[in-house]
């Protein structure tokens, strides 16, 4: 059976190239990092080249990376780092923090902690696309806020937040500017000075690096206040032995994304808007999303009368590996929190698929899902009481 | 109990049995709300107080989907007091288990079935 993979926004396969990169720091490189011998020099010298590839990919410097365990983590140390060192402001009034309902959970469930610590957390609406606001985000700001947390591009529907937009206001107003990039990186150029961005995470896995690694820039002159304490690596914010191997292929992929950068955005979004096109004429189908303001790989509809799990599983039944916004594919049992917030009922929410193209992703693939997807949902509509034809 | 699953509920999932509509059905029973992403809809045909022909129609997830088809092959030809008999249990057990979180939302075909007799009784008594 062909098989074609449309989930690259949920993992990529590690590229051949990151994969013998990687390959030494195993069983012959294996010091540790903090090591003052030989050995741990010479893993020291490898993170701190990942440390460059890293900035370079962002326009920021080397000593501004601080390497994490993913994106979570990133998000985690970003938030709370800065959140407890001013936590001072806390019990005050006016938001202590801004951030949106589209957020990411790694995001959104530690905000939502940090209210339970007694931060005043606001999380702006967003338009039927997914965009926040700007006016709204500026007329948030009180005296006592110190960060704003917005996410590059959305995981779930691809919308690109103003993020230049926004950060001329947090600049303005002489306020931190988090955003998560883990989907947007190695998809659209991110220069980390021209945007006035001063935390952002990125993830490895999501640019054909391993799992288990990521990345937090943090702009010089920033102080946060550590997670997790222990041994004191990465200025004493991160402690944890330095995880050679992931680093050096997180450094690789970030080389690698951007060497490719022109390349894999525009093979991407003939990709993306070739699908988009093809199933743009499925009757009673709805693009998610922004049209133009989007992730050069995400493609996300849907489809009214069938619910999504239903409608991944029937793909995948064809070798097509998808993903859905389904409350049933979650075990949580609720609809997207980022369908309900562009104003879907959580009925219209269920019938939802994103579907997510990656470098090896091929016109084949696009037109092989094509082939396929009408005779689908044809066949849940069919058997769906809600649909009434 | 697992959160995979069951050959037998993707092979009822991808090959439902009796799905569809009668026409002239003698009991209909609709359970279920788009809101949750599930709605089930069970038509049953009586004769001599046995279940002749039984067809469904379900939106919902592969859980709700398999149930509502094997339910249906499961009281095909019993009397209407056999076949309220069958439970959630009945069903999520043939069906080789249910992941946890799929045993209450999704697994309505016993419920739907219940008001179809119903519907049938009512109908029978005016």
């Amino acid at each position: 059976m062909k098989k074609v993979y449309m989930d690259y926004a949920s993992t990529t396969p590690v590229d051949k190239e990151i994969i013998n990169e990687m390959l030494p720091f195993f069983d012959k490189i294996y010091g540790n990092a903090s090591s003052i011998h030989a050995y741990g020099r010479e893993s020291f010298d490898a993170c701190e080249i990942a440390r460059e590839q890293v900035g370079s990919l962002l326009n920021a410097n080397p000593d501004e990376i601080i390497f994490t365990s993913g994106g979570t983590e990133s998000d985690n140390l970003g938030i709370k780092g800065v959140a407890f060192k001013n936590k001072k402001k806390r019990d005050t009034k006016g938001y202590n923090i801004i951030t949106s309902e589209v957020e990411h959970p790694a995001v959104l469930e530690t905000c939502k902690h940090l209210e339970k610590m007694g931060f005043n957390v606001k999380y702006l609406p967003v338009d039927e696309y997914g965009l926040i606001n700007p006016n709204d985000l500026e007329q948030s700001i009180s005296e006592n806020t110190f960060l704003v947390s917005i996410m590059f591009g959305n995981n779930e529907i691809g919308t690109i937040e103003p993020i230049k937009e926004i950060g001329k206001i947090t600049k303005k107003h002489d306020i931190l500017f988090h955003t998560d990039a883990v989907q947007a990186i190695g998809k659209t150029p991110i220069d980390v000075n021209d945007l006035n961005i001063d935390l952002l995470s990125i993830s490895s896995h999501k640019i054909y690096g391993p799992k288990g690694v990521g990345a937090l820039y943090v702009r010089k002159g920033i102080k946060l206040q550590t997670i997790a304490h222990g041994g004191g690596q990465e200025k004493g914010w991160r402690s944890s032995t330095h995880n050679t191997p992931g680093i050096v292929g997180l450094g690789k992929a970030c080389e690698l994304g951007k060497k490719r950068m022109n390349k894999d955005v525009s093979h991407l979004t003939n990709l993306r808007d070739m699908l988009i096109k093809e199933i743009k004429p499925i009757e009673q189908c709805y693009l998610n999303g922004h049209p133009t303001k989007r992730l050069a790989n995400n493609v996300h509809f849907r489809f009214v009368a069938i619910e999504g799990e239903s409608l991944n599983l029937m793909l995948d039944d064809k070798g097509i590996a998808a993903s859905t916004g389904s409350a049933c594919s979650s075990k949580k049992l609720q609809a997207s929190h980022v369908l309900l917030a562009i104003g879907l009922s959580p009925e219209e929410a269920h019938g939802s698929i994103r579907l997510t193209l990656g470098r090896t992703s091929t016109k084949n693939d696009v037109e092989y899902v094509a082939s396929v997807l009408p005779d689908i949902v044809k066949k849940l509509r069919n058997m769906s009481p809600l649909w009434n034809r | 109990m697992t959160d995979k699953y069951s050959e037998k509920v993707l092979d009822h999932f991808k090959n439902p049995r009796n799905i569809g509509e009668i026409k002239d059905a003698d009991g209909i029973g609709t359970v279920g709300n788009p809101t949750c992403g599930d709605v089930m809809t069970i038509y049953i045909k009586v004769k001599d107080n046995k279940i002749q022909d039984i067809k469904f129609k379900t939106y919902g997830c592969a859980a709700a989907i398999a149930s509502s088809s094997i339910a249906t092959e499961l009281v095909k030809g019993k009397t209407l007091d056999e076949a309220l008999k069958l439970t959630r249990n009945d069903v999520a057990s043939e069906l080789g288990g249910l992941p946890a979180y799929k045993m209450h939302c999704s697994n309505l075909a016993a419920d739907a079935l219940r008001k179809a007799i119903e519907d049938y009784r009512k109908k029978k008594d005016v």
